[in-house]
This record gives structure tokens, C-alpha cells and sequence, in this order.
């Protein structure tokens, strides 16, 4: 868990006025409140994916709430997936690849 | 392993540095591992790219491959931070594990497409089980019954339980608590399943009777033996009391079964309610054999002769 002020030392071409408004539109959800913000592992990586998406792939910045509401499904739907995936037993996962036609 | 750079990312070798840099975009936006998650095949096309890159983005090392001073694999490193962070742990990572939820696109409360429906979409294929499986499942609240002494109850008491599977737990009994009441301690039940919250658990209070006090409502009551003559001529009396012992003033001339008030000083003020009251009732008690007593009572004549059982006449 880190404080804001390491947060903006740390990722490179962060820009703390826009990891607020990030904030504010729960892009990104540290934990805390306003002017105490503490960051988790997963709010670190959160935050340099959005500045991937924002720098290196020019997406702008209207267009971020989509594309992470887009990704958060698909990996929504693989968490599901994934765990579906450790819960059956080898015959049914065989009798999946079958259906699903991989071998 | 590494292919020439202009090739991977398709320039020719006299492109720009813009030329370049919009043909990594237009790439990493394609490959990008967090926008392609499972993706084999993307993520070894974005770490090419990426790699490419490094190279080409640098004047000097673009100048040092052209002049064949390094070569395409020999650059093969980490990207460096902000430029790529997967795999594992980048954003990947840490969506596929089980804190992902963190992001789980119904957001802060929203509702909305969320794994809770996905699972439920499952359940609807292949039929939900009550139990088990991989659903996530709080754990069952579990009922636990608690004996209290009376005053624990009516002053508040903390009481360790210890629970069957060894735990232990210790119960804070709220002042007021009452005979049969539930109190709730979050968390403290079975434990969920697959990351599920743990239910609660549910003690059930059971005061135990008191000797001499009698509880209804906030209030108590007490039957208080008093002697003769501190009732006919009057006298100051401790009194046990939930809180301790208090003195009580009896008129002079009180009879037995007279009802004498102590305000407040009952069921202590808890959750809005004030403190109740504590109600004394007064027995007389003629106590052993007195020769004096009987010689005086021989001779006395009444002042104000009465007969205490006149409103019965008639009733037999």
C-alpha cells in the first residue's frame, strides 16, 4: 500500500491531476478517501495500464472509460471461466475440449 | 529469436522517428498481452514489438544495430516501466486472480453486467447446486446459545464462548441485554466457500434467574424483608442493587407489601433507553418469639382501632 505521492514517483508519465480525475470516475479504485488514498499491488498495475492505453496506444481519454468497461468484462467473464475451469473434474474437461473442439 | 526490428514492426530502414513510433502504436494496440489476455501468439508478437522498439525508439541504439553493433536478440530485456508491464504481474496479473474482482466492471455498487451474472448464467446452464461446486458462497450463520448470569445480562458483561471446533470467542454482552435475545458477530460463522465472506455467528442470551431480583422490561423488582419495627417506626436500609447496595428510606408506618421506588436504579441507560427503575416490596417479618414484644402488644390498645379484613365481607 502506497501513498499517492510514490505512486506518481513510481509510474513514469503519471500525471497526479489525471490519476484524480481517474479516481473520481472509479477507474481506478484505491483504497482510503480523497487527500488519503492508499494503493494496493492491483492499484498499481491498474494505473500503468491506463497510462499504457493513454501514452503508448494514444487512446484519448474519452474513450478510456469504454475500452477498461470492455476489458473489466472480458476479464470478468475469464475469472469465471477460469475457476469453472478448476472446478470440474478430468472427464468433464476432456468432455469440454470435445465441445469446445480443441484437442 | 528476435527478427529484424524494421521487419517486426514493418518500417522501412530509412523510416522516421515518427514513422516508427506510429507504426509501434498501431502494433501494441493489436498485441498488447492486457488487451489479449490467453493470447500466446500476441503476447510473443508484442514482446517482438516491444523489443523492436527499444531499438528503433533510440537514436543511438538504432544507430549501433544499423552499424551492426548490436543485434535484434541481444536487446531482448524487460521493457523498462511505463512502456509494458506484463507479464504477470502486469494488469493480467493481477484481473485473472482472485482480487480482479477489485475492477469487476459493475464497479462501485453499480449494477450490471457482473461475474455474479456470468455465474448465474452458468447456473442456469448446467443447473445451480445449492451447495459446493466453485460458486462463491458465504458460510452459514451458526446459532450458538449463551447462559448468562441475570446481573451480566442487566449490567453487560464480556464472556468467552469457545465453539466446538475449538475456537474461541469472546461475546460482548450489551448492558439490557434480555432473556432469549440474538446478538449477531459478523464474520464469526462458517467459513464461505471459494473466497466467499464467512457467516455469522448467532449467540442466543439466556439469563439465568436471579435469587432475589425479578426483571420486567428496563425495570426490577426486589421483595425486601423488613423487620417490625423498622417499618412501624420508620428507618434508612441498604438495599442490594444491580449497580450495589443503596439505602432506602422506609417511611415511618409502612405496611407490608408497600411498593417504594429507587428511580434509575434498574436496568442501566442503554441503546436510547433510559435507565429503568428498581421497585422494593416490603415484607415484614415478625422474626422468632419476643416476650416483650408480646407483653406490650397485650396491654396496647389501638389508637385508631381498624379491622384490615372489612372489604372481604361477604366475600365467602
Amino acid at each position: 500500500m502506497i501513498p499517492i505521492e510514490t505512486l506518481v514517483v513510481q509510474v513514469r508519465g503519471l500525471d497526479r491531476t489525471a490519476l484524480e480525475r481517474w479516481i473520481d470516475a472509479a477507474l481506478v479504485r484505491p483504497d482510503g478517501e480523497p487527500g488519503a488514498w492508499r494503493f494496493r499491488d492491483i492499484d498499481v498495475a491498474r494505473v500503468r495500464l491506463i497510462v499504457e492505453l493513454r501514452q503508448e496506444m494514444r487512446v484519448e481519454e474519452r474513450t478510456l472509460p469504454l475500452v477498461l468497461s470492455l476489458l473489466d468484462q472480458l476479464y470478468d467473464a475469464r475469472r469465471v471461466l477460469r475457476r469453472l475451469g478448476a472446478g470440474v473434474d478430468e472427464a468433464t474437461r476432456a468432455r469440454l475440449r470435445e465441445v469446445l473442439d480443441v484437442s | 529469436m528476435a527478427d529484424d526490428p524494421y521487419q517486426v514492426l514493418g518500417v522501412a530502414r530509412d523510416a522516421t522517428a515518427e514513422q516508427i513510433r506510429r507504426a509501434y502504436r498501431r502494433l501494441a494496440k493489436q498485441y498488447h498481452p492486457d488487451l489479449n489476455p490467453g493470447d500466446k501468439a500476441a503476447e510473443e508478437r508484442f514482446k517482438a514489438v516491444s523489443g523492436a522498439n527499444e531499438i528503433l525508439s533510440d537514436t543511438e541504439r538504432r544507430a549501433r544495430y544499423d552499424r551492426g553493433e548490436i543485434d535484434a536478440s541481444g536487446q531482448e530485456r524487460p521493457p523498462p516501466q511505463g512502456a509494458y508491464s506484463g507479464p504477470p504481474p502486469g494488469w493480467r496479473g493481477f484481473a485473472e486472480g482472485r482480487e480482479g474482482t477489485r475492477y469487476a466492471h459493475a464497479g462501485a455498487g453499480a449494477a450490471s453486467f457482473d461475474e455474479e451474472d456470468l455465474s448465474g448464467l452458468f447456473g442456469q446452464m448446467f443447473g445451480a447446486r445449492r451447495e459446493g461446486g466453485e460458486m462463491r458462497m458465504r458460510g452459514r450463520d451458526e446459532l450458538y446459545a449463551l447462559e448468562v448470569a441475570f446481573l451480566d445480562a442487566v449490567q453487560g458483561a464480556t464472556r468467552r464462548l469457545t465453539l466446538p471446533d475449538g475456537r474461541t470467542l469472546d461475546v460482548r454482552i450489551p448492558p439490557g441485554s434480555e432473556d432469549g435475545q440474538t446478538l449477531r458477530l459478523r464474520g464469526q460463522g462458517g467459513p464461505g466457500r471459494n473466497g466467499g465472506p464467512a457467516g455469522d455467528a448467532l449467540i442466543e442470551i439466556h439469563a439465568a434467574p436471579h435469587p432475589h431480583f425479578r426483571r420486567e422490561g428496563n425495570d426490577i423488582h426486589l421483595d425486601l424483608p423488613v423487620t417490625l419495627k423498622e417499618v412501624v417506626l420508620g428507618s434508612k436500609v441498604p438495599v442490594p442493587t444491580p449497580g450495589g447496595t443503596v439505602n432506602l428510606n422506609i417511611p415511618p408506618g409502612s405496611d407490608t407489601g408497600r411498593q417504594l421506588r429507587l428511580r434509575g436504579r434498574g436496568v442501566p441507560a442503554h441503546g436510547g433507553q433510559p435507565a429503568g427503575n428498581l421497585y422494593v416490596t416490603l415484607r415484614v417479618q415478625v422474626g422468632a418469639p419476643d416476650p416483650a414484644l408480646e407483653a406490650f402488644l397485650r396491654d396496647w390498645t389501638p389508637e385508631h382501632p381498624a379491622d384490615p379484613r372489612r372489604e372481604m365481607e361477604g366475600a365467602a
